[in-house]
């Protein structure tokens, strides 16, 4: 791999003013780094727009293969599907009508306890652009941005209507989700069995992004497999109610402190997200 | 300086950086996106001189930078060390090897996560780290090292095709030639 050999024009190669240089481009980079948070948020979003010809690209590209699969797509297909769709469609309206009687029902009971009036939420479709291309964070990027009303901490869902995240950054035209698993996205959680155990999803592991951490369990938490872990009202961010996962294994002891902890299965695919919704007060 | 070479190692590095992003075939199947920045910092640290060192250190670790939860800045720091102590040591490396090539991208790609992760502890920010980091770690050196000879050849290619080919000189000379016969 060594060769004797040094020729003399490449002993010339770092002259002082290159060092000079270097040291320059080293101060700076502290300095930026030392710089205030909303001020690299800027930078990030001036530097980010680089990529918006290749966001273009990498967009259209996609629907222009998106119509040509459909475009192979036999006639009597299209037609079945369009059926089952239609179908879907009736149940789905049924469901509806069904259950806003029960949100009317819901409201009088509400006013009549005297009870705080729960406010809807609204969603909105958006698409995954990109993934953090650092594999020791767990954030994507969507294609909606403070023009189309987001701001920061807005829950997050997958198609499913399964909890995914939180917006953690906002631009004009895209902003960054921060998914669970990350150490950055905590979400208090509550386990659906009788003594309702609360607890906190932390972070998951680096390599598998469908087993989270539940922690700050009550040591005697009765923590089963199978039990559903949904998001708790205790949250400032998160509505109550939505499906984070199953518990996967028993509830173990934390050592040095009176608590326990589980894993929980997400009930979310995180590693295939392509649409996500976001939840609007 | 020439010009084209480094334009198109800096087209290169924005393109990494957005197909690392936005193509999840490597981390879906191995559970790691590899990282061809440093193998593209060998390159260029064994190719070209040190303004483009910084230049290409400067420009993709803030790219990288901008589309990650990193902050701002940590990216360039690793990319530069890389380049500045391969520079240094230019003239003592086969650097047309691929053997070598493949080493030196090995390293590179093994230093540049490790150094980033420090520099992350340092600012007490708290990466998602666990036995399995191991994993994407080897991952992403073995990745790093073949991307290095890759680029070396793709590189090649694409200056022979778009610099200026060489003059081959013919070894005859008209006023050399000795006529024979009579006059």
């Amino acid at each position: 791999m060594f060769c004797p050999a040094r020729p003399a024009h490449d002993e010339q190669m770092f002259k002082r003013p290159y060092y000079i240089a270097l040291a320059i481009v080293v101060l700076l980079i502290l300095l930026v780094l030392n710089l205030p948070g909303r001020t690299t948020a800027r930078l990030k979003t001036s530097l980010g727009s680089v990529f918006l010809p290749l966001f273009g690209m990498a967009g259209s590209t996609q629907q222009v293969a998106a119509r040509a699969g459909d475009n192979l797509l036999p006639k009597s297909e299209l037609i079945k599907a369009n059926e089952a769709l239609r179908r879907q469609n009736e149940q789905l309206r049924l469901q509806v009508a069904q259950t806003s009687h029960l949100a009317g029902e819901n409201e009088r009971f509400r006013q009549l306890l005297g009870w705080q009036k729960q406010s809807r939420w609204n969603v909105k479709l958006a698409r995954v652009i990109l993934r953090d291309p650092a594999n020791w964070w767990r954030t994507v990027q969507i294609d909606l941005g403070s023009r189309n009303g987001l701001s920061n901490n807005l829950p997050v869902l997958s198609p499913d209507g399964f909890l995914i995240g939180r917006v953690s950054s906002v631009s004009l035209t895209k902003s960054q989700v921060v998914l669970i698993g990350d150490p950055n996205c905590k979400v208090p959680a509550l386990v659906e069995n009788e003594a309702r155990n609360q607890g906190i999803i932390s972070g998951g592991g680096p390599l598998d992004s469908s087993f989270v951490n539940l922690t700050k369990l009550a040591s005697n938490a009765n923590v089963k497999p199978g039990q559903r872990v949904v998001t708790s009202q205790l949250s400032a961010i998160y509505p109550p109610g939505i499906l984070i996962g199953l518990i996967a294994d028993n509830a173990r002891p934390v050592e040095s402190v009176p608590i326990s902890e589980a894993d929980v299965k997400l009930a979310a695919n995180l590693s295939s997200l392509e649409e996500v919704w976001v939840l609007f007060p | 300086m020439i010009i084209l070479p480094n334009i198109l190692i800096l087209l290169t590095a924005l393109l990494v950086v957005f197909f690392q992003g936005a193509f999840e075939g490597i981390r879906n199947l191995l559970g790691a996106q590899v990282d061809l920045l440093p193998a593209l910092m060998v390159y260029a640290a064994l190719t070209s001189g040190p303004v483009m060192m910084l230049t290409l250190a400067v420009f993709s670790g803030l790219m990288f930078d901008s589309l990650s939860v990193n902050p701002l800045g940590i990216s360039v720091l690793p990319l530069l060390l890389i380049g500045f102590l391969l520079q240094l040591r230019r003239d003592l490396l086969l650097r047309d090897q691929i053997y070598a090539q493949f080493t030196l991208g090995l390293i590179a790609s093994a230093l540049a996560p490790v150094m980033t992760i420090l520099t992350l502890l340092t600012l007490e920010q708290s990466p998602l780290l666990g036995w399995a980091s191991l994993w994407q770690w080897i991952v992403m050196s073995i990745g790093g090292g073949v991307a290095t000879p890759i680029f070396f050849l793709m590189f090649d290619r694409l200056n022979h095709a778009l610099g200026y080919q060489p003059v081959i000189e013919s070894s005859f000379r008209a006023d050399r030639e000795i006529r024979r016969g009579r006059n």
